[in-house]
């Protein structure tokens, strides 16, 4: 036997829908991950097609690389990476990253739009003013 | 041992979780199984304990208020204090819920030389609004994972957020206010030697377990990383029912995610269940109407009467012949 019932069970609902909003939510509308293209003429005419540190490192480190890039320019002055590998890249967003994934909407803003992440960087480089 | 226990049961689980997902490799059991289970025993136990809880009979309201009820129309009634109406008391709960109004008049009694002193004390309010509104921007912040694509008020949250924009990826400020929140709310515990004696370890519990939240999370982010790409891949395999773990997320994860799957399991059972009873307390939901509305005590049993009437229609015949009066013929 329930009090006042009718109210509670309205409440029940009410939150039964939010906390299970993602799976309903999702019902016929997650799209697929988006395609992340490494098509691009740079990367097409590399012998072997890889970034500047492996990918794995890449896909969950690269902010933190972007991240000391700029301080290493910016504040140090250094202007060469180099590599685990051993390579030698020229330290930049715009000239390094950017001249391999010279398709930006398909590769970093695609990921991006996926992940949700929103980067200020695009204010300035990738076409702006810090070029 | 009231604060020992919990710290090493909470120690326990993120070592259970290193082991069982790191070392072992049981991902499908910590990724998979062990999240929906507690998932359901979330939504289940919550619903279970509601209805249990109605099942209680509220016999007549309870005004413990601290404002003018409703009277004579020249007396200026306190409606968010002493409300009448519903909309009056959605207001009441509205603000308890949002801004935790009773807890704003908290109050300290303290000795000073032979008397005793009364003073208002905002930090537990303080506190402990700065702990849920961090937390609940974290919960929606996660949204981020778990659909696609994002909608815009999760993207807004997460500008607003980060719009200190420090470092890459950017700080959120509320990991700074979350922790910050509950090692108030712990330091309290410890430190006032009143709340001390009242404490038990059913509320240093859940305090670790959101710290240990909080910090696998931190890490996550801006220390030992993750792949979030894979991490949005695997939570959205969750919420599509179409489970799939991802081999190469750090251990990290699965700690961060056992975590939150015994928080979530834990939640029905325990203190906090306020988050539920707080719809439910009778001195905020009801309004004070005792003296518009007949109440009427539900547990009342049937009460047999013979009125006068009913006695005079048994009887009149027998009544007539003594002469005694009648007062209908
Ligand atoms: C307000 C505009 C602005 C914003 C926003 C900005 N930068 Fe820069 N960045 C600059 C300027 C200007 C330089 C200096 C270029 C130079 O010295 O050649 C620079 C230099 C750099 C460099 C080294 C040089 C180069 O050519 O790339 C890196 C790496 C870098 N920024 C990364 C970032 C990242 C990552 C972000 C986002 C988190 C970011 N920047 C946001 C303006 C900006
Ligand atoms: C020499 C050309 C080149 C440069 C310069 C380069 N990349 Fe790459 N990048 C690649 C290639 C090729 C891959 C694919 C590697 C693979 O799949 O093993 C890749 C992969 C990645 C990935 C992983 C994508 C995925 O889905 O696995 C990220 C993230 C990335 N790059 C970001 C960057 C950033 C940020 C920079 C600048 C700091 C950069 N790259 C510079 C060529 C380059
Ligand atoms: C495979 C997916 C993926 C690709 C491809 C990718 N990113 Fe990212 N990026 C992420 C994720 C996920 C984050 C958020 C990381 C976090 O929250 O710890 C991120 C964060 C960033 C940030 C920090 C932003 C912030 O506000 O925190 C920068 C800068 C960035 N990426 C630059 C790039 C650039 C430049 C490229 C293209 C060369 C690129 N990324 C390609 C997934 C990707």
């Amino acid at each position: 036997m329930m009090y006042n019932g009718g109210k509670i069970i309205t409440g029940l609902i009410i939150f039964a829908l939010i906390i299970t909003a993602p799976f309903w939510l999702n019902i016929g509308q997650a799209d697929e991950p988006p395609e992340i293209s490494l098509d691009t003429p740079v990367i097409n005419q590399l012998s072997e097609k890889e970034c500047i540190e492996s990918a794995e490192f890449m896909r969950s480190q690269h902010p933190q690389l972007l991240n000391d890039w700029r301080d290493q320019v910016v504040r140090e002055g250094k202007t060469v990476y180099t590599s685990s590998s051993g390579k030698e890249y020229q330290i930049s967003l715009d000239n390094t990253c950017l001249q391999c994934h010279s398709n930006r909407s398909e590769f970093c803003d695609a990921c991006h739009a996926y992940t949700s992440v929103d980067p200020y960087c695009w204010d300035c480089h990738g076409g702006g003013i810090a070029k | 041992m009231k604060i020992w226990a919990p710290l090493l049961a909470v120690l326990a689980l993120v070592i259970i979780a290193w082991l069982g997902a790191g070392v072992f490799e049981w991902t499908s059991l910590f990724g998979i199984i062990i999240p929906y289970t507690a998932f359901a025993i979330l939504v289940l136990g919550f619903i279970y304990r509601v209805i249990k809880w109605a099942q209680s009979p509220v016999p007549f309201r309870i005004p413990t208020t601290c404002g003018q009820q409703e009277s004579l129309p020249w007396i200026k009634q306190d409606k968010i204090e002493n409300p009448s109406k519903t909309w009056e008391v959605v207001g009441r709960m509205a603000l308890e819920i949002l801004f935790f109004r009773s807890l704003f008049r908290n109050t300290q009694t303290e000795k000073r030389e032979d008397k005793l002193g009364f003073g208002s004390s905002k930090w537990l309010w303080l506190g402990s609004l700065v702990f849920h509104w961090s937390m609940l921007i974290i919960v929606l912040r996660h949204l981020r994972y778990f659909l696609y694509p994002v909608p815009a008020f999760v993207q807004g949250l997460e500008k607003l957020d980060g719009f200190l924009q420090v470092g890459v990826p950017v700080l959120y400020l509320t990991d700074v206010f979350v922790v910050l929140g509950i090692t108030y709310l712990f330091l309290r515990r410890v430190v006032i030697p009143q709340v001390k004696y009242i404490s038990l370890a059913a509320d240093y519990f859940p305090l670790f377990l959101l710290l240990g939240i909080a910090t696998s999370g931190i890490l996550m982010r801006y220390g030992l990383k993750v792949d979030i790409a894979s991490v949005k891949d695997f939570a959205m395999s969750l919420v599509t029912f179409k489970p799939q773990v991802i081999p190469e997320i750090g251990t990290i994860f699965y700690v961060h995610l056992f975590l939150v799957s015994s928080l979530v399991a834990y939640f029905p059972w325990s203190k906090l269940m306020h988050a539920g009873g707080i719809f439910m307390s009778p001195t905020r939901n009801l309004a004070n109407n005792s003296r518009a509305v007949r109440h009427i005590n539900p547990w009342n049993y049937e009460v047999k009467t013979h009125t006068y009437e009913e006695y005079e229609d048994e009887f009149r015949e027998k009544m007539r012949k003594v002469g005694l009066p009648l007062e209908r013929e």
